[in-house]
């Protein structure tokens, strides 16, 4: 582990932590407010033996993708949210034909091409999959560059591990800042001649193997539907694995808090300074924040001092899409109320914070 | 007993799926033949489409990857990123490559993708069961130009071929039918040209057989050969429209 | 003089008649038997008037003929 901090655009940080994750294979297209990691990529990739292709589109990014995954390359992509709109028929398919791919999403405001200032409004995107049949994607959301950078440096495996697509979703505002980062050592990448072996499912040409009784085939069509049933079957049980094991959250002075907020990525950071703020005027306010969203961390409610607790406050860059999540979580057992910018706009922490006030006074 | 012909190590024994008469298999068996005689089935990775091609991965004796409706081209530059080394081919019907994969396609060949397209053009949608497809002919019956193709509504069939030629990235593009034993010989010299040339990493090339579908026609399969030869050659017809390195002689 | 021998596979024959289409020397006919599949496969019918001209090879999109030189001492 280097021991200095750089500063660093989110933009370009994240790009690096993917190369340095291992990725050597980026496809991207251009799309504010990310287009700063195909720059990057397309700058440093071949400095380390990489490939980058800027794609004539997102479908084409996407499959590329596809392709190099189910090739056995470490493959990294990124685009912004019209952008991971188009990717969706080739998630369906990574899923379906267990093709690792490292993605991100950098995200803006929508619904169609929207604006492009900061959004989280891809919460039902990501989380729910955007593409057709049953498959689920985990999805992890950064509050700072470096939690960024540490989740993509991480995901080259875990996309590997779980051989599935792994989502970063960071919107514009973290894509967009500069922070101190401290970056991580360069991880070893396999050799082409490694991949057949490391990599037991990949196309790699059957002489790597000794034959064609060891043909590989990447593929999702099961015409059969028992065929389908049984490997959508097999699928889930993986993950009901990943629900377990990439659960990932942090709480924040629950105990004692007469609310609390649920906020991901640059909104957990407002509503940290929200929490201050109630603080000075004596309301003591606590913090969920979601690392992964999914699966979304469930049990992060257990923990709320309900003795003490009497409203919980999606707080969202959308329309309240959390929201539902959160009221699963919850199951009844407290009230919850929405606070939301949508559109680009992003909440101040005293908007935030006179939001939990009148939401507590409201249940008076 | 000497072998003057034997069914190639490069097919599966896996009965296909493709209706009586289809040329489809003719095309697979070709391909497959070539890759057996230049000794690289061991090290090609092939992409199947969509369409009714979409189980050549069963048929395909060598590694494959199937990729969405269109977007082989995308999924074979991938492969390639990754296997500088070995043959990459992508198998696309005309619904595939001339309509939904068009995007795909047309930048494989401007980037120079050093793979080999093998384009099967019938002319129809056969496994939706019989749509117009981009390189129907204007007249030409089919569930959704019940009365013929018309211009006015269609426009003319796409090139793709013709089309594809005209980038530079494109080394070889040739068009050759499966209609007769010397046709379909002819065709097995323009797949190993291809390959040849993919191997010498010359860049894009494209091979487009003129192919039948004698199901969705209406026609027996001998009938929908002679179709093609009267009437689909005339629209598209046979030879090189493409070479390189002959033009860079000339 | 040449002689060879077509091995057909009826097991993999679809009838499609593409084969008998293009023999010069109208060597293959349909079998009266009825396959696997319900098609009446190809088969010799002159077996002797074979050229080895391979057209009907050629044509089969099913990989269900096969041909021989027939070699001295073959039966």
């Amino acid at each position: 582990m280097t021991t200095d901090k750089v500063l660093m655009k989110g933009n370009e940080a994240f790009a690096e932590a993917a190369i340095r994750g291992g990725a050597r294979l980026y496809f991207g297209y251009p799309i504010t407010p990310q287009s700063e990691v195909p720059e990057y990529m397309s700058r440093e990739l071949p400095k380390h033996g990489g490939c980058f292709v800027q794609a004539e589109s997102e479908l084409g990014a996407i499959n590329m993708a596809y392709g190099a995954g189910a090739a056995g390359g470490t493959v990294f992509i990124s685009s912004s949210s019209p952008g991971i709109a188009l990717m969706q028929e080739g998630m369906s398919f990574l899923c379906s034909a267990e093709v690792p791919l490292l993605a991100m999403n950098v995200s803006r405001g929508g619904p169609g091409i929207g604006g492009i200032q900061p959004g989280q409004a891809d919460y039902y995107q990501v989380t729910r999959g955007g593409g057709n049949g049953d498959y689920r994607i985990p999805v992890f959301a950064p509050s700072s560059i470096q939690e960024a950078v540490d989740l993509l440096y991480e995901g080259t495996e875990l996309a590997q591990y779980w051989r599935n697509p792994i989502m970063i979703l960071a919107d514009g505002m973290i894509g967009q800042m500069m922070e101190p980062v401290r970056l991580p050592d360069f991880k070893p990448v396999p050799k082409p001649n490694e991949i057949a072996g490391l990599r037991d499912w990949a196309c790699t040409g059957y002489a790597d193997r000794g034959g064609d009784q060891n043909r590989r085939v990447v593929k999702s069509l099961r015409m059969q539907p028992e065929k389908l049933e049984e490997h959508v079957e097999k699928l889930f049980a993986k993950y009901a694995l990943a629900e377990k094991e990439l659960c990932r959250y942090e709480t924040e002075n629950l105990q004692g808090a007469e609310v609390v907020f649920v906020a991901f990525g640059t909104t957990a950071r407002i509503c940290r300074e929200a929490c201050e703020l109630l603080a000075e005027q004596g309301v003591k306010a606590g913090l969920i924040r979601p690392i992964s969203l999914w699966p979304f961390p469930n049990k992060a409610f257990d923990e709320i001092d309900f003795a003490s607790t009497k409203a919980v406050i999606s707080t969202e860059l959308s329309m309240g899409q959390m929201l539902t999540d959160v009221q699963i979580a919850l199951n009844g057992r407290l009230p919850v109320a929405l606070c939301h910018r949508t559109g680009g706009m992003v909440p101040t922490s005293p908007e935030v914070a006179a939001r939990a006030k009148a939401v507590l006074e409201g249940l008076k | 007993m000497k072998p003057i012909f034997e069914y190639t190590k490069g097919m599966t024994e896996m009965p296909t799926h493709y209706c009586p008469g289809c040329t489809h298999g003719i095309a697979h068996r070709i391909i497959m033949e070539v890759l057996e005689e230049m000794g690289d089935l061991g090290n090609t990775i092939g992409v199947a489409p969509i369409g009714c091609s979409v189980m050549a991965h069963q048929y395909m004796n060598v590694d494959m990857c199937e990729a969405a409706h269109g977007r082989a081209p995308a999924v074979a530059s991938g492969i390639r990123r990754v296997h500088p080394d070995k043959v990459v081919f992508t198998y696309q019907g005309d619904g595939d490559l001339a309509s939904i994969g068009t995007g795909e396609i047309i930048h494989a060949a401007v980037r120079g993708e050093k793979f080999t397209t093998f384009f099967i053009n019938n002319g129809i949608y056969g496994m939706t069961g019989g749509q117009m497809a981009p390189t129907t002919l204007i007249g030409q019956r089919s569930t959704t130009s019940q009365d013929g193709r018309s211009k006015e509504l269609n426009g003319m069939p796409v090139k793709m071929s013709e089309m594809i030629a005209t980038i530079d990235g494109a080394v070889y593009v040739e068009r050759v039918a499966l209609d007769s034993p010397a046709h379909i010989r002819q065709a097995k010299k323009a797949v190993r040209k291809a390959f040849e040339l993919q191997k010498q990493g010359k860049g894009f090339t494209l091979i487009e057989f003129l192919s039948t579908c004698p199901t969705n026609w209406g026609m027996t399969p001998v009938k929908a050969l002679e179709w093609v030869r009267n009437n689909v050659m005339a629209y598209y017809p046979l030879g090189v429209i493409k070479d390189a390195k002959e033009e860079e002689q000339a | 003089m040449r002689a060879f021998k077509l091995v057909f596979r009826p097991e993999k024959c679809k009838g499609c008649e593409l084969c008998r289409s293009v023999c010069p020397k109208d060597v293959i006919g349909m079998s009266p038997q009825v396959n696997a599949k319900g098609y009446h496969p190809a088969c010799a019918v002159k077996q002797e008037a074979c050229i080895g001209c391979q057209s009907c090879a050629l044509m089969c999109p099913d990989g269900a003929i096969a041909i021989y030189q027939l070699e001295e001492g073959d039966q």
